[in-house]
């Protein structure tokens, strides 16, 4: 329990020998470094994963070579970025096009604070998780869209307009389909979402306008992480790399951690929704707390998968598609979906395990 | 209503997809098509198709099928074929008779075009499976082709 119950035992620790607005300070700062610790080489892991799994789906092998099984591929390849020279255009703009891998990579990381990986291990228990969660994922695409109008690269440009686009498009639906679940939970804390769950996961107790806005959650996540199909931000074939053609080095490694980090945040989100977070199926291992991460980190994992078997599978979107997918197919479904879900909810139909 | 069929066959389509890489996701691991090179050198064979070298097969007895018509050497759109021939007296008419010294196939300037091993009219060349051919000196990559003190083969011209 000493590793879980990270806050209070840090806080506690610190105020025995400091002040204590020092030791709020301290605190905060330890709790962000291990953070960034943990999600960085999560993000690297996340990155040998996609590399195995996309090898699997292709009935190759993948990177086997460097550690046990290519496990310390992507350490390797991150110190080999870590020590290139950082080149950029002559025209950029250069404060913004230094500052927009950061927009990218903070985005990202805020979002996990909120996020409960068990009852303890849990940074920022605010009261409005879930409207938190919406406002910081839609944030990251101002990091993309600096990214490719100040690289001064008609590929970057376009790929960031793309972004544009398909992120002002997609959060819509990835707030309705979370504002559908809010109506059966009716709070949008994360932790008491977690504790209503114990009556049965959300998934379970809505039943059918759940599993739609799942489904429509798990199509728009995938969107707004600019993840294939939906990967017409980078569009290799058409666009170079799209908004970071012209960043090397670690600033490109950002925005490639970014990408892994934010698939990893609507995975969680999904669990925590939809899945019941770190609560175990049928309650068998509630005795034992510290499995919370385990069963939360597998819900995970799972829907990371879903995530790389759609990336694997479908073929990328056109523009005109991708906007028809959304205005005229999810968007409509949503609305009707969460009329739905409070007909259910005022009609009492929803399981209770 | 096509929108609710646009909306079914849709995800119809998308489950077949998933389905197939689904099922490669499951049987990757015996029927990967990756070759792990360096490792299994010793069992690695290259499939009948692969375009390696020009290689010129000898039977036991030293004997081979090219007859020294010089079509290949003539195919060959960049000289990499170069057919070095004599006049010697055939034993059994006694006539004197066209046959090759030496058949020298320079492989760094080879194109693996196949046009030589296609105009053959004896199939005296076809194409190997060797693929290393890497070597310190450039010279080595001239080749003769014709072992030393081969014959042709009796009954090729018939």
């Amino acid at each position: 329990m000493i590793i879980l119950s990270i806050t209070e035992n840090v806080n506690n620790w610190l105020l025995s020998i400091m002040s204590e607005d020092a030791a709020s300070i301290v605190a905060m700062v330890l709790i962000a470094l291990i953070y960034l610790t943990i999600f960085a080489i999560a993000g690297l892991f996340l990155v040998l994963i996609e590399r195995r799994v996309a090898a699997w789906f292709q009935l190759r092998i993948g990177p086997n070579r460097v550690g046990y099984q290519g496990l310390l591929q992507t350490m390797a390849d991150a110190i080999k970025l870590l020590t290139k020279e950082l080149t950029g255009t002559e025209k950029a703009d250069k404060f913004l096009y230094n500052l927009a891998p950061y927009f990218v990579i903070i985005s990202a990381l805020m979002a996990l604070a909120v996020i409960p990986f068990t009852q303890e291990f849990h940074a920022f228990d605010i009261n409005i998780g879930i409207f938190f969660l919406i406002a910081i994922s839609s944030i990251g695409v101002i990091g993309i869209l600096l990214g490719g109008w100040s690289s001064n690269n008609k590929f970057a440009l376009i790929g960031a307009m793309r972004s544009g686009v398909q992120t002002i498009s997609y959060e819509l639906s990835v707030g309705l389909s979370l504002l559908t679940m809010v109506i059966v939970t009716g709070t949008l804390q994360l932790s008491e979402i977690i504790e209503f769950q114990k009556s049965g996961w959300l998934i379970v107790q809505g039943h059918i306008p759940a599993i739609i806005a799942f489904m429509v959650f798990m199509i728009s996540g995938t969107a707004e992480t600019n993840r294939a199909p939906f990967d017409l931000v980078e569009a290799e074939s058409e666009l170079g790399a799209g908004f970071h053609t012209e960043y090397s080095g670690m600033k490109f490694a950002y925005f490639f951690l970014a990408e892994f980090i934010n698939m990893f945040i609507i995975a969680a989100i999904a669990t925590t929704i939809f899945f019941g977070g770190w609560l175990s199926p049928f309650g068998i291992t509630e005795s034992i707390p510290m499995l919370g991460v385990f069963w939360f980190l597998a819900k995970t994992m799972v829907l990371v998968f879903l995530m790389m078997w759609f990336r694997w599978t479908f073929p990328r979107l056109r523009v005109d598609q991708l906007l028809t997918l959304e205005w005229k197919y999810l968007l409509p479904i949503n609305l009707v979906n969460m009329v739905l879900m409070a007909l259910i909810v005022w009609l009492n139909l929803t399981i209770q395990l | 209503m096509s929108y609710f069929s646009d909306i079914y066959q849709g995800i119809k389509t998308l489950l077949t997809g998933m389905s197939v890489t689904g099922k490669y996701f499951i049987t990757s691991r015996k029927g990967a098509i990756t070759q792990q090179y360096p490792d299994n050198r010793d069992t690695l064979t290259m499939f009948d198709r692969f375009r390696g070298e020009v290689i010129m097969p000898h039977n036991e007895e030293n004997e081979h099928r090219c007859t020294g018509c010089q079509k290949c050497d003539i195919a060959c759109p960049n000289g990499t074929i170069e057919i070095i021939w004599d006049r010697g007296i055939d034993e059994e008419t006694g006539k004197k008779k066209k046959k090759i010294d030496q058949f020298v196939y320079h492989l760094s300037m080879c194109t693996m075009c196949g046009l030589c091993i296609d105009v053959c009219p004896t199939d005296a060349i076809e194409w190997g499976q060797n693929f290393e051919n890497s070597t310190y000196d450039r010279s080595k990559l001239t080749r003769v082709l014709n072992n030393p003190d081969s014959k042709l083969m009796s009954g090729v011209e018939d």
